[in-house]
């Protein structure tokens, strides 16, 4: 753990000897959520052991001699889980240099792995922890191709290796961002990706040799689309505009292994029952409901739920901002149930669809995302209702560690809990 | 609606009384040649507002919480609205005179709050759809244009104006240009009511403010041009050197001297003459300070800062110079000098006893300026401060209007203040809670219940989800 590392070597060999012990924790007395999209039980526990969730219930036993903590008849959840972020890629947005979130200057595309630029120890991973989310899909975002290249997951843990999955995923832009960089056009657009797609099957196919000489991709490029074409890696698909979504469905038919994941969305309850059907899993941008452009013109914040109802695979993911905020979101769509005529989710699937929504949509979950037996030990003790919007985080365990909350906004906060200088400047105060 | 005519008649008296100068009257018979009297007595309201209260009925809530706005709180309380304005605010046992047919809505569960207002917004500026056809919100190419107007900007056709108070309950919003320029502009303030022109939408009474902006943004698109500001010590440079010149303006204005019209010129004059409000952007605790000395160096007074991410660094120099911050909840390191923002912000300034404003800056963050609100009530109470909701919610309504300069109009149930109201269905400071009924000056113009009542901008007409839920 980092404040291991910082504390000296010695404890740090301390954690190392001890792995189990660290890793296994008990917390009783929860209104437990499980994250499942089931109600929360009351007077439940949770118990971690190894760094996995072993039982949790309103009847699971504690083992003798584990760490125990009383929640006292607070909310403990799994950790969230934000799939299509930047965590890891950036330290201020706007600071170029500090930005490893675009790359439009490389000649690739699908074959940039953002594993390697991420940073652990980033301010924004830091800070989304202490807002209870314990786990990520990080996608590049902006290349001067269709392809982001291939994303990664991982935890927000306080330790250096963050990357649960590299190469988790493939990421394509495929309504206006795509026509912008395929040339202009949608059509442009889908005779890349249909191009991209066969110069990595040839490539499967024929891993050596010459290739044909009026080939678009690089080489690396297109090999780095093989797992795509052969299922094996997920294809992320950002779309909103209804007839984009049917495009991507109708992609199997060329590529009928392709696995899809559609992210964005925003008009995905024109077209909810062929998604129902297609079973094609959503993370869909929550709470979109402004025209903001041509291809987003049926926005509106009833979309998840709507898809919900239709049976679609649907969770929350993409929100652009502060992975932090991913609570807030799923609150407004159960505010949405009370609202004459519009459409939202429950506390519970709200509650999922940040959890093990994502993780499944991830194709991770059964590593996490919810607290059912065999999960990782992400656990999140709050100071009230999760999805309401003035509680908070109190303590976050990560594979059954406890993790550091604090940061440079804890730490700014605590300086300046009085602001007037003292004897010496604030420079002093540390 | 009376009283909206009263205030703007008596608002654009002391606008034309300001625009004379007491002393330019005496001296302006030294020199009435044309040019001078062209220069002098030109229309000081050209783009007056047209905006009218719309027809509503009279209406008694309830067994409602009501906060007032003014940091009221009051349990089974009624409120009672005619005539376009607030009539009476009352607890459950009050003995309330109502006007035949008056409409009594059951407010039992729910909770009324004035109409919510945000100082900080670009819809009609930077509408959507967000394509470059449509992007009005910043004249850079000037590092200061006090001569634009941002209500020769605003597109009434915003569909995000609807969003506003569908999801928002948002009645009044102050309309401002963009932060590219040193001196962006004028604002605008708006009643947040659909019309075919600016004008039909126009706040009556409602004074201008002047956009300023500081650090990286002007710096940033000036200096990327190679021409000045390329610095933090540029744009005072340049703020210092245009104020000068305004007084001098000013002061050839009083002593009837001017034979040409200039339309900055006018601005920052009303600037320096009280009539027009400074909304300054800045982030950074130290910059603030530093513009809170140019403005006593230069003779101004500065209404707000925007985003002051830092403010809470400062909030005693705030305190003394009666500076509202105008803030986020939680936005947060996504430029340099947003690096140091803490959840803690809007806690810490109303401890330090400072004006604290939510404002949004964002067509979706102003759909939930309610719930900005509540995360930061939640992160003070955290460290230790607990602020009541009632309090909370005036940094919604109240407060606003005191930075813009309305407050005497709305932003608070009192008595003889414009019907701006609106209805919620549960705390406002609960992710689960939305308006349920928004009125505009006693006019009901969104209904949750009847979906005739959701605006339905003439962008959307005929598109995917016209009249829909949003």
């Amino acid at each position: 753990m980092k404040r291991a590392l910082l504390t000296g070597a010695a404890s740090f060999a301390a954690l190392l000897a001890a792995p189990a012990m660290a890793q296994s924790v008990a917390i009783t007395h929860a209104r437990l959520v499980i994250g499942d999209g089931s109600a929360p039980i009351e007077n439940g526990t949770v118990v971690v052991q190894g760094g996995k969730v072993v039982a949790a219930g309103a009847s699971a036993l504690v083992p003798a001699g584990i760490k125990t903590i009383d929640a006292g008849g607070k909310w403990v959840t799994p950790g969230l889980v934000v799939a299509v972020t930047d965590l890891g890629l950036v330290d201020v947005g706007a600071v170029e240099d500090s930005n490893d979130s675009d790359a439009d200057k490389s000649p690739f595309s699908a074959a940039l792995d953002i594993s390697a630029a991420i940073n652990p120890n980033d301010l924004p991973i830091e800070v989304s922890r202490a807002g209870g989310v314990t786990r990520a899909a990080v996608a590049p975002l902006g290349t001067n191709s269709i392809f982001g290249g291939q994303g990664a997951i991982i935890d927000l843990g306080a330790d250096p290796d963050a990357v649960t999955v590299p190469r988790a995923f493939q990421y394509v832009e495929l309504g206006e961002t795509g026509a912008r960089r395929a040339g202009g056009s949608r059509a442009a657009t889908y005779a890349l990706l249909f191009n991209a797609l066969s110069e990595a099957k040839e490539l499967t196919l024929a891993p050596v040799g010459p290739r044909r000489d009026d080939v678009l991709l690089t080489r690396r490029d297109a090999v780095a689309l093989g797992p795509v074409v052969s299922g094996k890696q997920p294809l992320y698909v950002h779309v909103e505009r209804a007839s984009d979504i049917r495009m991507v469905l109708g992609l199997k038919r060329e590529f009928p292994l392709l696995n899809l994941v559609i992210v964005g969305a925003a008009e995905g309850w024109m077209v909810a029952p062929e998604l129902a059907k297609s079973g094609v899993p959503v993370l869909a941008t929550p709470l979109t409901d402004l025209p903001n452009s041509f291809e987003q013109l049926g926005s509106t914040q009833s979309n998840v739920g709507r898809m919900k109802a239709a049976g679609v695979k649907v969770s929350l993911g993409d929100f652009g901002d502060q992975p932090r905020y991913a609570p807030q979101y799923a609150g407004n769509l159960v505010a949405l149930t009370k609202l004459p005529g519009a459409s939202g989710l429950t506390w519970g699937q709200a509650f999922a669809a940040i959890s093990s929504g994502p993780a499944e949509a991830l194709g991770m979950g059964d590593r996490f995302g919810s607290l059912r037996p065999g999960r990782a030990g992400d656990v999140v003790i709050w100071d009230g209702d999760p999805l309401e919007v003035s509680s908070g985080v109190t303590r976050v365990f990560i594979d059954g560690v406890e993790q550091p909350l604090s940061n440079h906004q804890t730490r700014l906060r605590d300086r300046y809990a009085t602001p007037a200088e003292g004897a010496l400047p604030k420079a002093y105060e540390w | 609606m009376t009283l909206s005519r009263l205030a703007r008649g008596a608002a654009l008296a002391a606008i034309l009384a300001a625009g004379a100068g007491g002393a330019g009257l005496a001296k302006d018979k030294k020199d009435d040649s044309p040019a001078v009297i062209a220069a002098r007595d030109f229309d000081k309201n050209p783009y007056p507002s047209t905006y009218h209260a719309y027809p509503g009925v009279p209406t008694l809530i309830t067994g409602a919480t009501v906060f007032d706005g003014e940091g009221g709180r009051i349990e089974n309380g009624q409120v009672l609205i005619a005539d376009g304005k607030i009539v009476a605010v009352a607890g459950a046992m009050a003995d309330m005179a109502v006007p035949a047919g008056t409409v009594r809505i059951d407010g039992t569960g729910k909770f009324v709050t004035p109409g919510i207002i945000d100082i900080h917004s670009h819809l009609g500026v930077y509408p959507s759809p967000a394509v470059e056809a449509n992007s009005d919100g910043n004249e850079a190419t000037a590092p200061t244009t006090p001569e634009v107007w941002a209500e020769h900007s605003v597109w009434p056709q915003d569909p995000g104006f609807s969003r506003a108070m569908a999801n928002g309950g948002i009645t009044t919003l102050e309309i401002l240009p963009g932060s590219a320029n040193l001196m962006g502009g004028r604002s605008v303030v708006l009643k947040n009511v659909y019309s075919r022109t600016v004008q039909g939408m126009k706040f009556p009474g409602a004074p201008y403010g002047l956009k300023m902006a500081c650090g990286e943004n002007p710096k940033r698109v000036y200096g990327s041009k190679g021409r000045m500001p390329s610095t933090r010590m540029g744009n005072f440079a340049v703020d210092r050197a245009t104020w000068i010149k305004a007084k001098e303006y000013r002061a050839k204005r009083d002593a009837g001297k001017l034979e040409t019209r200039d339309l900055a010129m006018e601005t920052l004059a009303g600037v320096l003459d009280g009539t027009i409000l400074v909304q300054n952007h800045c982030y950074r605790a130290d910059e603030m300070a530093q513009v809170l000395d140019m403005a006593k160096e230069m003779g101004y007074h500065v209404s707000a800062f925007h985003h002051a991410v830092e403010a809470y660094k400062v909030g005693d120099l705030l305190k003394a110079s009666d500076t509202c911050a105008a803030i986020w909840s939680d936005w947060w390191g996504f430029k340099m000098e947003a690096y140091d923002a803490i959840p803690e912000n809007a806690g810490l300034l109303y401890k330090a006893g400072a004006c604290v404003v939510i404002h949004s800056d964002d067509e979706n963050g102003i759909q939930r300026l309610n719930q900005e609100a509540a995360k930061a009530q939640g992160d003070a109470r955290r460290i230790g401060i607990d602020i009541p909701d009632a309090e909370v919610i005036k940094w919604l309504t109240f407060n606003g209007a005191k930075a813009i300069g309305i407050e005497k109009l709305t932003g608070s149930l009192m008595p003889g203040k414009m019907g701006d109201v609106v209805l919620w269905n549960g705390n406002p400071l609960s992710v689960y809670s939305r308006p349920e009924k928004v009125w505009v000056d006693g006019a009901l113009l969104y209904d949750a219940t009847n979906r005739k009542l959701r605006p339905v901008s003439d962008f959307e007409l005929g598109q995917p989800g016209e009249g829909d839920v949003k």
